[in-house]
């Protein structure tokens, strides 16, 4: 147990219990052990997690091995499945998603955080926390009334015509599709991505700032050049946050992806993700070979988050190690 | 146990302030039969303040699952269990599963054509054709013969069918695969397939969601949801060749016409059914329920239910748009319940 290691590794056994009853007395160690306790859990839950998906996707994964990953087929009936359709659809509707909502996202934040006067700023970011608070299946149906209509009568007419020759606007569009599931999801991810930045973005120091505009700098360029650069590892962060929640979105995104196991370069087509297709089949999946592959759809999606992290940490230590060599 | 499940529900009836003592019976499975088996279990618990059934309706797979596992003492499904399923409940629980014919549902085909404001006529071959992907426009021949009059546009036609897997989509493809040769061979039926073309919504609502937003589209539906939301819907020609709309006495009249070959354990698809006025996108939902119950007070109880299920039970179904099992089944069920010792 971790409590019984001594915090001073020279002293003798008799004087680390003595230093440790009297840190229990003064509640140090009962507060230390209950938060290790809490903290313990999440490392817990996540560790339970990966093994309850790994022992119940056993079938498919020995049935189909890697072939699981490179496999177009879902087939129900002849019990063959393959994750690709799935993996493609969430990476693309989440990448459609960020690059609506970083650009606009950022902006909003840079305005909120160094333009706007406060008061203004406060009652923008009073709405935009409400927009956070409201359920994905409320954006879902949004997405029903609202985008797929648009799309069909004036965004697939408007860029199809104009650059239909281009694989990604090529095809018919239904209205539903990768591109109408993006458009919903950056207006989910939208938020988060401000709120975070904002609140990045205000935490610069003023020293910065006022260092910025003593050398001459315009407003905008102690902002661009200055402010942002300094909050950039926390507006990374909000945009992994974006992320993460675009890429297991589920509800929102099963009602106006299509729900269509295609790989189609044209972002009008219809499609499937991975936390769409789970939630729409799992109720009635029968056999076990059906229910295990799902499960294994699962632990995909997880293993798709857990890479994208990984690669959006690498991103920021190459990034702010490039950024130290640059102000040196 | 018993006990304890026992002192439990009269602790949570003296709560509520209403004083409830014995038996607590757990389904689960199918949710298209929810409306009807709750009515049932609601009004057969009236009249045996002792008895009382609770069902999730978790759907059917999950029901088949369940019942397998012996998590809950009946389960339910829209699709029959396939030979491999009872096999493995006979493995698991060491008896046999029993299949119990309750109500009768059915699939409508729904579109959205433009300028198409009538009820359209469907041959089996041309909803064959249209999900597999071959006729592609309205106006083909083979939607247009018997459609005489109708002035059918020559647009796309867009297909829809169910994302989630469903009771809806087993009958809907067990249909297409007795008509279609080319259906069954390359697609088959299951809750969910392998679909040649389309766009798939979610439940009965996310179906009609796309079709009526989306021009030119075909999807299919479950009869009691068009009925209660007043979604048009077309006719179908069965196999004595007359154009049948769905409603409650075709459906009926289908179960009528597969019941002279009923088989004894009632695992029967009765789409594509004989009889004139059948209409053939029909089928049962069944109760799944295990022929041994060691415990006598529910293997009483679960009995006695079937028994009132099928003659009283019945006369609660078309009030809530559910079609009556026709006599002949009923009796063949009432007699099949000495099964279960």
């Amino acid at each position: 147990m971790a409590t019984a290691t001594p915090t001073v590794p020279s002293a003798g056994p008799a004087t680390a219990w003595r230093s440790f009853l009297s840190r229990l007395r003064n509640g140090d160690e009962i507060a230390r052990l209950i938060t290790f306790i809490f903290a313990a859990t999440v490392v817990l839950i996540t560790v339970l997690l990966v093994y309850e998906l790994w022992i119940n996707s056993a079938l498919p994964r020995h049935k189909f091995g890697l072939h699981f990953f490179v496999t177009r087929v879902w087939d129900p009936v002849t019990d063959e499945y393959g994750a690709l359709p799935f993996v493609y659809g969430t990476l693309v509707t989440s990448a459609v998603a960020l690059l609506l909502a970083v650009p606009l996202g950022i902006g909003t934040s840079i305005f909120l955080a160094e333009l706007a006067p406060p008061r203004v700023s406060d009652t923008l970011q009073f709405f935009i926390d409400l927009l956070a608070a409201v359920p994905s299946v409320i954006y879902g149906l949004l997405g029903i009334f609202i985008v797929v209509p648009l799309i069909r009568t004036v965004i697939y007419p408007a860029l199809n015509g104009a650059f239909g020759f281009l694989p990604i606007f090529k095809g018919p569009s239904y209205g539903v599709g990768f591109i109408t599931a993006g458009i919903v999801l950056a207006i989910m991810v939208i938020p988060y991505i401000i709120s975070v930045s904002r609140e990045v973005l205000l935490s610069v120091p003023r020293d910065q700032r006022e260092a910025a505009l003593a050398v001459g700098s315009t407003r905008w360029e102690s902002t661009w050049k200055v402010v942002v650069p300094f909050a950039k590892t926390g507006i990374m962060g909000s945009i992994f946050l974006a992320l993460a929640r675009a890429l297991g979105e589920t509800m929102a995104v099963t009602m106006v992806i299509g729900n269509t196991p295609t790989i189609s370069a044209s972002l009008f087509s219809p499609g499937d993700s991975i936390a769409s297709v789970i939630a729409s089949q799992f109720t009635e999946a029968t056999g076990d070979m059906y229910l295990q592959s799902l499960i294994g759809l699962g632990l995909v999606l997880f293993l798709l988050t857990f890479v994208l992290n990984g690669l959006a940490r690498l991103l920021i230590i190459v990034t702010t190690q490039k950024g130290s060599k640059v102000a040196n | 146990m018993k006990r304890t499940s026992v002192m439990l529900i009269a602790v949570l009836a003296l709560g509520l302030g209403v004083w409830a003592q014995g038996l607590l019976i757990n389904g689960a499975g199918a949710s298209f039969p929810y409306p009807i088996y709750s009515k049932w279990f609601d009004v057969y618990h009236q009249k045996n303040p002792n008895i009382q059934f609770n069902y999730q309706s978790v759907g059917s797979g999950a029901g088949i699952k369940q019942v397998t596992e012996g998590t809950v003492d009946f389960g339910a499904s829209d699709g029959p269990m396939n030979d491999e399923q009872m096999k493995a409940f006979q493995d698991k629980r060491g008896s046999a599963i029993l299949h119990f014919p309750t109500v009768l549902g059915a699939v409508v085909p729904t579109y959205n054509v433009q300028g198409v404001t009538g009820s359209l006529n469907f041959t089996p071959e041309a909803l064959a054709g249209i999900y597999l992907g071959k006729i592609t426009k309205w106006n083909d021949p083979a939607i247009a013969g018997p459609n005489k009059g109708v002035n059918l546009p020559n647009q796309d036609i867009v297909v829809m069918h169910r994302s989630d897997g469903s009771g809806t989509t087993y009958i809907w493809t067990d249909y297409l695969s007795k008509v279609s040769d080319e259906w069954k061979s390359k697609v088959s039926k299951s809750t969910a397939v392998n679909w040649p073309v389309g766009l798939g919504g979610k439940g009965n609502e996310g179906v009609t969601g796309l079709v009526k937003q989306t021009p030119n589209s075909i999807g299919y539906v479950e009869l009691i949801y068009a009925a209660q939301n007043k979604i048009p819907y077309g006719s179908v020609k069965n196999s004595s060749g007359a154009f049948i709309k769905a409603d409650l006495a075709s459906v009926t009249a289908a179960a009528a016409g597969a019941a002279k070959d009923m088989p004894d354990d009632f695992r029967v698809s009765i789409t594509n059914a004989p009889g004139k006025t059948a209409y053939p996108i029909s089928s049962f939902t069944w109760l799944l329920i295990p022929s041994k119950i060691p415990d006598v007070a529910k293997r009483n109880a679960i009995t006695g239910f079937l028994k009132w299920m099928l003659t009283e039970g019945q006369s609660y179904n078309e009030a809530l748009s559910y079609a009556k099992l026709p006599k002949e089944v009923e009796e063949k069920e009432l007699k099949a319940i000495s099964k279960i010792q």
